[in-house]
């Protein structure tokens, strides 16, 4: 908990922070897209392809649309790259080394999660133009509609670990028993949250907000050059967030469930599975319509993981906790 | 975020959704498009004027050029127009080698639009596998045609190429393999639960407005409307098989989507039959020598994979047509999208402008406006204009 300046600036700017979220969340975008073209019977990119992508943008021009305020329009996107890295550092220290983390880190990751899409809308309504306008208020419509069924699958996973508010305390509940994702209301509580986490990430069917060919790109029309460079790197930092996110509240962390140390580093694949997983949906499915996308969340999703909360409060109250349940 | 008073989006000029120029003006209260406002003319080439400075040999590969996808259509309904005016009786082999190209076209026009309109929807897997099945037809083009589009194979009298014996088996073959696939995507489209959420009851065009639009095509199909000249006036080989004429009463996008691939079945079937026919009828007689130029008028009609095509031409004995006319479905088509956009979210008028599968190529009229905006020829002008240039030419009515 004693932690040195020198250390937190390490974990923020290096690792886990800002430059390892950068590579690998870039490598990410590779898979995703790699994995996109395979799906539809094309090559892909080289590897280097979303590295070179994002160079490209940092050398362009940035136009500033007449009458955006400045502040906004430049000062959102940076703030959206500063909330992924420090959500990153959050919840990968707490994996890693969970003696350093501190108490209600999970309150901490939920408010810069909440953070993102808020940027998003700011920076569109900055733009001052009425497409960006209506990709913000989409964008605002979609985060009300996934906002509530996330905070009861994690509300799920808080319950059944018998109220634990610390990543790492979640982390070791799961390693001493099991990982949620193997009972029941755990799983209702990944589903939901699954889907929440594809809206979270603008993916079909919830593209919703972006809408190339709708509305071309919307929240982000008017951004160019290194602007739009930043926000695509916090999209692409959000890919591995959302993956590691996922988890490590559901699938316990990095750790594999069998003896010895070096089998650990196969966790890695495990957010990757979740990312391809989330690919492949997003290459199975057509753009919902926003309202469609309300009630669909606001039903189906949201009764998923309500049951999975109940469950999970049934599973708790019995004499001893069901774990199975 | 969304106040209700009305504001303008734009789909065009020049954007992402359709590669064309076009400009579709919606007027919108938050999400809900409460009127369209359709602008055309872009790209005008004047191709009836070219054509009335091209021979009658000539004017086929031009008409060709009005559309990449339509590519036989124009020249179809073009030779057919000149055969009227000058009377000629093609040969049988070449009505049945022009049908076979006619809905080979079909099918890879219909899958061009399935792929396009799952990329409007953001269902880029749908566009790509839709392509891909489509590569076997215009393979089959290539082989029968010499080439992938722009055929070049009509001439007023017959066609250019003949389909030899030794090419029906392997075409027949791959037009199997292409049935399984075509069955493949229909199903996948029509049961995909999401696709009917999104697609269903979506940009309504009911049967008496198709008709007071004058759709025509899979557009006037998809409403009820029960139009192809396929049937309605028959030519080529089209009264000489068994085909069906797809129709279907709810007029959504669903619906269209619908009517297009099941025509997509039908074509394959008449594909089969004609080559089928071919085998017994003489190879080489693919030609009626067109040997004056005509002296009257004539009209052809097609029905081209978005509607009937239609050409006039009024020949006066030289080799060059008097006059050239061109009507192209999508013009009317379009149209009909001001009823069908609204009341409907700007989600919905991004797949419901793109359902009656718009050709922008086919659409060009012009309208001369001097510097100020004031038009130059209102419809009066123009009427009078055109019966004075009748008078001088010494005809009609």
């Amino acid at each position: 908990m004693n932690l040195s300046a020198g250390w937190i600036i390490f974990y923020l700017l290096v690792f886990p922070g800002f430059l390892f979220t950068t590579v690998v969340g870039l490598v990410y975008v590779w898979v995703d897209r790699k994995v996109t073209a395979r799906v539809q019977f094309r090559v892909g990119p080289p590897f280097l392809q979303p590295f070179f992508d994002f160079f490209k943008l940092l050398g362009k021009d940035t136009f500033v649309p007449e009458g955006a305020p400045r502040s906004i329009f430049f000062g959102a996107p940076i703030l959206g790259l500063a909330s992924v890295s420090i959500l990153s550092t959050v919840l990968l220290v707490s994996n890693f080394f969970p003696s350093q983390a501190f108490g209600g880190d999970l309150i901490v990751v939920l408010y810069l999660f909440a953070f993102i899409p808020i940027i998003l809308i700011m920076g569109a309504s900055a733009s001052s133009n009425p497409i960006s306008a209506l990709g913000g208020s989409r964008e605002m419509t979609l985060y009300l509609a996934y906002e509530l069924p996330l905070l009861f699958a994690l509300a799920t996973i808080i319950v059944k670990s018998g109220g634990q508010l610390k990543i790492g305390d979640l982390l070791n509940w799961q390693w001493a028993n099991r990982p949620f994702l193997y009972s029941v209301s755990g799983a209702f509580a990944f589903v939901s949250a699954f889907l929440c986490i594809q809206a979270k990430m603008g993916f079909v069917p919830f593209d919703i907000a972006e809408a190339e060919t709708e509305i071309m790109g919307g929240i982000v029309i008017e951004h160019s050059g290194p602007v739009l460079g930043v926000l695509k790197l916090t999209k692409a930092m959000l890919y591995f967030v959302v993956s590691i996110f996922l988890t490590i509240f559901f699938w316990g962390g990095f750790r594999m469930p069998v003896k010895g140390e070096w089998w650990h580093i196969f966790g890695w694949l495990k957010p990757i599975a979740i990312l391809v997983l989330m690919v492949l949906i997003k290459n199975t499915n057509p753009r919902l319509r926003v309202d469609q996308a309300l009630r669909f969340f606001w039903s189906i999703v949201l009764a998923l993981s309500v049951i999975g909360f109940i469950l999970a409060a049934v599973a708790r109250s019995a004499q001893t906790p069901i774990l199975w349940l | 975020m969304a106040e209700l008073e009305p504001r303008v989006i734009p789909i065009g000029p020049f954007h992402p959704l359709q590669e064309e120029a076009e400009y579709f003006k919606l007027t919108v209260e938050g999400e809900k498009v409460i009127h369209l406002d359709i602008q055309l003319g872009y790209m005008h080439r004047g191709h009836g004027k070219i054509c009335e400075g091209k021979t009658y040999d000539q004017i086929p590969f031009v008409v060709e050029r009005i559309c990449g996808i339509c590519s036989t259509s124009h020249p179809f309904a073009c030779v057919q127009a000149i055969e009227d005016a000058a009377n000629i009786e093609i040969p049988p082999r070449a009505a049945y080698i022009r049908s076979i190209v006619g809905e080979l076209e079909r099918i890879h026009s219909h899958l061009l639009w399935l792929g396009l309109a799952g990329h409007f929807l953001g269902y880029n897997t749908v566009w790509m596998w839709a392509w891909k099945y489509r590569e076997p037809v215009l393979e089959m083009c290539e082989v029968i045609t010499g080439n992938r589009n722009h055929y070049a194979m009509f001439k007023p009298g017959g066609v250019r190429r003949d389909i030899e014996e030794g090419m029906i088996p392997p075409l027949l073959q791959v037009l199997d393999k292409l049935d399984k696939k075509l069955w493949m995507l229909t199903k996948a489209v029509l049961d995909d639960p999401v696709l009917h959420a999104r697609l269903e009851g979506v940009g309504i065009l009911t049967k008496e407005k198709a008709i007071e639009y004058s759709t025509e095509g899979p557009t006037g199909r998809a409403s009820g409307v029960a139009i192809d000249v396929r049937k309605d006036d028959p030519h080529a080989a089209y009264d000489w098989i068994e085909w069906e004429e797809i129709v279907l009463t709810e007029g959504d996008v669903f619906a269209k989507a619908k009517v297009r691939l099941l025509e997509c079945l039908e074509s394959t079937k008449i594909i089969r039959q004609c080559l089928e026919k071919l085998k017994g009828l003489p190879e080489g007689d693919i030609d009626a020598k067109m040997t004056d130029p005509p002296d009257d008028e004539g009209v052809g009609r097609y029905e081209a994979p978005r509607g009937e095509v239609f050409h006039y031409v009024k020949g006066n004995g030289s080799m060059y047509p008097e006059r050239y006319k061109i009507r192209a479905p999508s013009y009317m088509n379009i149209k009909s999208n001001e009823v069908a956009v609204l009341g409907g979210s700007v989600a919905d008028a991004a797949i419901t402008l793109a359902a009656v599968d718009p050709c922008y190529c086919c659409t060009e009229r012009i309208a001369a406006f001097d510097t100020k905006g004031k038009l130059l020829h209102t419809w009066d002008d123009l009427v009078r204009l055109s019966r004075e240039k009748t008078a001088k030419m010494g005809g009609g009515s």
